[in-house]
This record gives C-alpha cells, sequence and structure tokens, in this order.
C-alpha cells in the first residue's frame, strides 16, 4: 500500500504516528488506515468501529477491530494502553465530546484529533449571509438530520483541550483546497482559513 | 439387564463406527470426583501438518456432537457444520486439521451417564458425577495430549461450544492461538437456566425416566426429552423467523378442529423437532449437559471479575453475535469484548445483521461466514500457516 492510495486526511494522520507504535483508531471504517500503519511502519493497531460492515471488512484484513462507539467503549481500556488514539472527523458527532477527549488521553499518550472547524469563513459567511445553519462542503448536513451535533470552532477545541489539561503538540490547518499549514495556537488565521483542523495532543 | 444393542460388550456401536476413539485419565472433575479412565470419541477432517501448527478444534454446542461435516451414524442427516468444511472451504481441510471431539457427558461414545460404569458394570445413569464445562475441556486437553498437540492454532465454537472456547483462552491460555467464541456468554442468565429447568423436569416427570435408570428398566424418557427439546428450540429462534416460517398457518387443514391435535403448523413442527430429537439424544445426558452450562460462570472462577480470566493473554479472539439471539444477546459478547479490552487483548468483535435467533451460527448467513473467513485468514497468516 503507497501513501497516494490513502485518503488525504488519513495520510497527514498517518505522518503523525510513530513506527512499532500501539494505535488505537477510534471510528476505524474499513479499516484503511490501521493497515496503512501495519504495512508502512509495523504498527500494532486495534479498532473501533459502528457499522457493521466496515468491522467485518476490517477484519477481513486481519485487522483486530471491535464494533463499539466512541462515546461507550473507551472506558474499559486501562490507562496509557497505547501510544495513539486517533479519533477523525468524528468528535463532533460524539454524544460527550469532553469525556471522549478526556478518555482517549487517559488511554493513549497522545490523541489524535481531526475535525471540520465551524469558524471557518465559509461557514461565517453563510450563516451571516443567509442567516440558516450553514451546509457547507465538510459540513454537508441540514441540521434536521445532520449526525454532528456538537460542532465546534477550531479555537473552541483548543480550549477544551486545554480546560483538561492537554498538550497542544501539532495542529495543522487544511484550507479548502487541501492546502496544510502547521500553526501554533493562538491562531486567528488557521481557526479563519482552516476548512478542517487537525491535532496531534498530549497529556501535560 | 436389557441394555440398548450400543451398550452390549463387544457389540458394533454404531455411534462410533465412523469416528476414533480412545480411553485417557485419570481426569479430575470440578466437583472433586477423579474419573481413572474416560472414553473420548471424535472425528477429524484434514491433516496434521509437520509443525502440528494447524489444528483446529470444533467445539460442539448442547446437543451436538463430533460429526461436524458427515452424515450423522443415527439419523443420517448432514454434519451441523457440513457446509462450511472442505478443501477451500471457510475450514480448508488442506490447510487446517479440524478436530470435534464428543463432549465428556455426552452420549456419542465419550464417557457420560449412559455408558457403562466399570465399577457397576451397569450404564452411570444418575450416579454419574455431575461435570463441568471446565471437566469437558480438560478432557480435550487430555485428547490433545495424546494426538501430541501442543497448541491449536484456534478454538471456534457456538452456543455451548463458545462457553468451551472461552474456557480454553482463560485455563490453558499457552494452548490456544486464536479463539472463536460464537453467540455464547461467559456465564448462564437466570432466563438461560429457568429454560434449562423446564427442560430437565419435563424429562424427570416422565414416568419412563425410572429416577434416571430406564436404560436398565428397557425403557425410554421419549416424552419428557422430545418436551425438553420442543421448549429448548423455542429458544434457538426469533419471533420474526418463526413468524416468517409458520406464521399461524393450519397443518393439512382448511380449519382448526376444536381439539388438542396438531392444528398448527408450528405445532407439528415442534413436534417433529422433539421425536426426531429423542432418536438420536440420551436424556440422562441431556440433564447433565444442560446443568454444565448452567454453572458455567468464567467471572465467578475469577473473583467476580471477568478481565481477571484474561490477564496477560496472548489469545487472538474473534467475539460474534447475532442481532436476533436473544438466548445469548450480543450484550453478554460485549461483556466478553469489555473484559478483553480491559487486559488490552487482541481482540475482534462484530453484531452480525440476522433475523434468525440464536440457530443463526449454524444456518447460511453470509456475512457471518465471511467474518470467520477473514479473521481465519488473518490468523493463519500471523502463525505462517499458508
Amino acid at each position: 500500500m503507497n501513501p497516494t492510495q490513502l485518503r488525504f486526511d488519513l495520510r497527514l494522520i498517518a505522518d503523525m504516528v510513530e513506527p512499532r507504535t500501539r494505535v488505537l483508531d477510534v471510528g476505524c471504517g474499513g479499516g484503511e488506515l490501521l493497515k496503512y500503519l501495519r504495512e508502512t511502519k509495523k504498527v500494532d493497531g486495534r479498532g473501533i468501529e459502528l457499522s457493521m460492515s466496515g468491522v467485518s471488512g476490517a477484519v477481513r484484513q486481519g485487522l483486530s477491530v471491535i464494533q463499539g462507539d466512541a462515546d461507550t467503549d473507551l472506558k474499559d481500556y486501562p490507562a496509557q494502553a497505547f501510544d495513539y488514539v486517533i479519533l477523525s472527523q468524528t468528535l463532533q458527532a460524539t454524544r460527550n465530546p469532553r469525556e471522549v477527549l478526556e478518555q482517549m488521553l487517559r488511554i493513549g499518550r497522545h490523541a489524535i484529533v481531526s475535525l471540520p472547524n465551524f469558524g471557518h469563513w465559509r461557514v461565517r459567511l453563510s450563516l451571516l449571509a443567509h442567516g440558516r445553519m450553514p451546509v457547507t462542503s465538510s459540513l454537508g448536513f441540514a441540521w434536521y438530520d445532520t449526525p454532528n451535533i456538537h460542532l465546534c470552532t477550531m479555537d473552541d477545541f483548543i480550549d477544551l483541550s486545554h480546560a483538561i489539561g492537554a498538550k497542544i503538540e501539532k495542529g495543522i490547518a487544511i484550507d479548502s483546497s487541501g492546502r496544510t499549514r502547521p500553526f501554533s495556537p493562538p491562531d486567528w488565521k488557521a481557526n479563519l482559513f482552516g476548512e478542517n483542523g487537525l491535532f496531534l495532543l498530549g497529556n501535560k | 439387564m436389557n441394555l440398548p444393542p450400543a451398550l452390549v460388550p463387544g457389540g458394533d456401536d454404531p455411534r462410533t463406527s465412523a469416528c476414533s476413539t480412545v480411553e485417557l485419565g485419570p481426569l479430575r472433575l470440578d466437583c472433586g470426583v477423579v474419573l481413572d479412565h474416560i472414553t473420548v470419541a471424535w472425528r477429524t477432517y484434514g491433516a496434521l501438518n509437520a509443525a502440528k501448527s494447524n489444528a483446529v478444534l470444533v467445539c460442539h454446542a448442547l446437543t451436538g456432537d463430533q460429526y461436524l461435516a458427515d452424515p450423522h451414524p443415527v439419523t443420517g442427516k448432514p454434519g451441523w457444520w457440513h457446509t462450511l468444511v472442505g478443501p477451500n472451504n471457510l475450514f480448508d481441510i488442506e490447510r487446517y486439521f479440524l478436530i470435534c471431539i464428543n463432549v465428556l457427558g455426552g452420549c456419542m461414545g465419550t464417557t457420560g451417564p449412559r455408558e457403562i460404569n466399570p465399577e457397576t458394570g451397569k450404564p452411570w445413569g444418575l450416579g454419574f458425577p455431575v461435570i463441568t464445562i471446565g471437566d469437558m475441556v480438560n478432557a480435550q486437553a487430555l485428547l490433545l495430549d495424546h494426538l501430541g498437540i501442543d497448541q491449536l492454532f484456534c478454538v471456534i465454537g457456538g452456543s455451548m461450544g463458545g462457553m468451551q472456547v472461552l474456557e480454553w483462552a482463560a485455563s490453558h491460555p499457552r494452548r490456544v492461538f486464536a479463539a472463536l467464541p460464537i453467540a455464547t456468554s461467559y456465564r448462564h442468565s437466570a432466563q438461560n437456566i429457568a429454560f434449562h429447568e423446564v427442560g430437565r423436569q419435563a424429562i424427570m416427570a416422565d414416568p419412563d425416566w425410572k429416577g434416571g435408570d430406564y436404560l436398565e428398566h428397557g425403557t425410554n424418557p421419549h416424552r419428557g426429552l422430545s418436551v425438553a427439546r420442543m421448549a429448548a428450540h423455542i429458544t434457538y429462534l426469533s419471533e420474526v423467523a418463526l413468524h416468517r416460517k409458520f406464521g399461524r398457518k393450519l397443518q393439512n387443514r382448511e380449519n382448526v378442529t376444536y381439539g388438542f391435535e396438531a392444528d398448527f403448523q408450528i405445532e407439528s413442527y415442534l413436534r417433529h423437532q422433539g421425536s426426531t430429537f429423542v432418536e438420536r439424544f440420551d436424556a440422562n445426558s441431556y440433564l447433565y449437559i444442560t446443568r454444565a452450562m448452567d454453572y458455567f460462570d468464567l467471572a465467578a472462577e475469577h473473583g467476580g471479575k471477568l478481565a481477571n480470566a484474561f490477564k496477560g493473554t496472548n489469545v487472538r479472539f474473534c467475539v460474534i453475535s447475532f442481532t436476533s439471539d436473544w438466548l445469548f444477546p450480543t450484550q453478554e459478547s460485549r461483556s466478553i469484548v469489555h473484559a478483553l479490552n480491559a487486559v488490552a487483548a487482541n481482540v475482534s468483535f462484530v453484531e452480525i445483521e440476522s433475523d434468525k435467533g440464536h440457530d443463526a451460527f449454524l444456518l447460511d448467513e453470509p456475512e457471518f461466514h465471511r467474518t470467520l473467513q477473514g479473521f481465519l485468514d488473518g490468523a493463519a497468516e500471523q502463525r505462517g500457516l499458508s
């Protein structure tokens, strides 16, 4: 498996993971990232996925994946069982994002989180101009059927990270054309021009 | 004494004419009794490789037996997982060496209440010691010693077979590379015990049961055993599956008869299930094996905490449940998975969508089979089996 076969945002996540580490991918889908990490970085990976088809697809590739979700299935793992716990584009869809993030940093030395940025200028402009809940390329749902029940801006996420005592080790803003820009908060430009944010968190 | 032909010393026993048997022992049981000699009846498919690393132990359920893939010697019906066994099949017999053992307490050749107690020369009957899932597994371990197999590539089983899988992983972790507990639990629930008790009471209420000594009396408590099977069979199916198959359809008649014949197809079906079951199964075996399942509680055996049963385990687990299984609901499998997570074990878990109830693990469920296949392939690769 070469890097170009992996979804762009997953590749950025993979770049944050050191070789020969233990990784838990929460919401791992069919296991694309875990498979890539196993083959290119000799990572010992585990996954959690909600859909039967995703789990069964991952198991078929020899990956260790359980059917479950971030809200209920993180609390059983022992502390510091993993080097990295990954949550990609899912935090905003959890019932209790704060607890999920705390659990991630309890069971992992690092947490890697990517999320759509509600502070992106398009979202701000859309709400200002139309007065309706924004529907954009990274937030493609109407308010009544969106799974994203806890949307936040990048600055909101940074505040939460500080509130739970996490250290932001890396921040990457990704704009709508896929350009990436590393940043250290506070950074108003990242929150305005980043359509998606990607963070590597550590325990203080 | 009026023994059935199968028990006459020196007679050809059709139950074991198509499988292997061996005398092993001693076996110390959980109840404290030591059986100096036990007979174990088993069937194998495929060949053991030179490294003895390709053995797959398939554990049968309550009323199953060692005839996994070939016709049952008494009923002539195909083996209970025959659709999955063969060259290039899920259980590829060119790759794996499958072993299926009749459980201790069973009635297809392995020592159980139906066999002769060497001390009395009569069938054990209720004189047979009460056995546990752990005893069944220890009997299987004696056979593996006899076959010179140190580590199983995989232990797999559904329902009571899944209990044996969990027991294997907990008690003999070094002898198991991969474990697949399917549609099972780490302990029998109150509801499970309740259904079993109904079955046992039905058997014991049959006057032909004769306090368990029916073999000597030349009787057969077939009515009681049949009722036990009918009640149990309902628990193996889902309401949806029952309704789809039978609904309120009448059996070969236009109208109800205002009597107690089998007016409804479901009644007729259950009666048929009951009557065919008694041809091949022993009533006392049913008592003993259901009891073993009732006593099973892997958490209680480990200080009340299931995770303790798997501490430090290197076994790779794949836990599978079915959405419509109300006998061993998914929550039971989740508890197993949570316990395995708590010790950071290597575990996969899938809940397969199926409306076929508990029996789904014995039926044609493509997604289930694809998952099994995927897990086995992955584990085989890790074990270096080609």
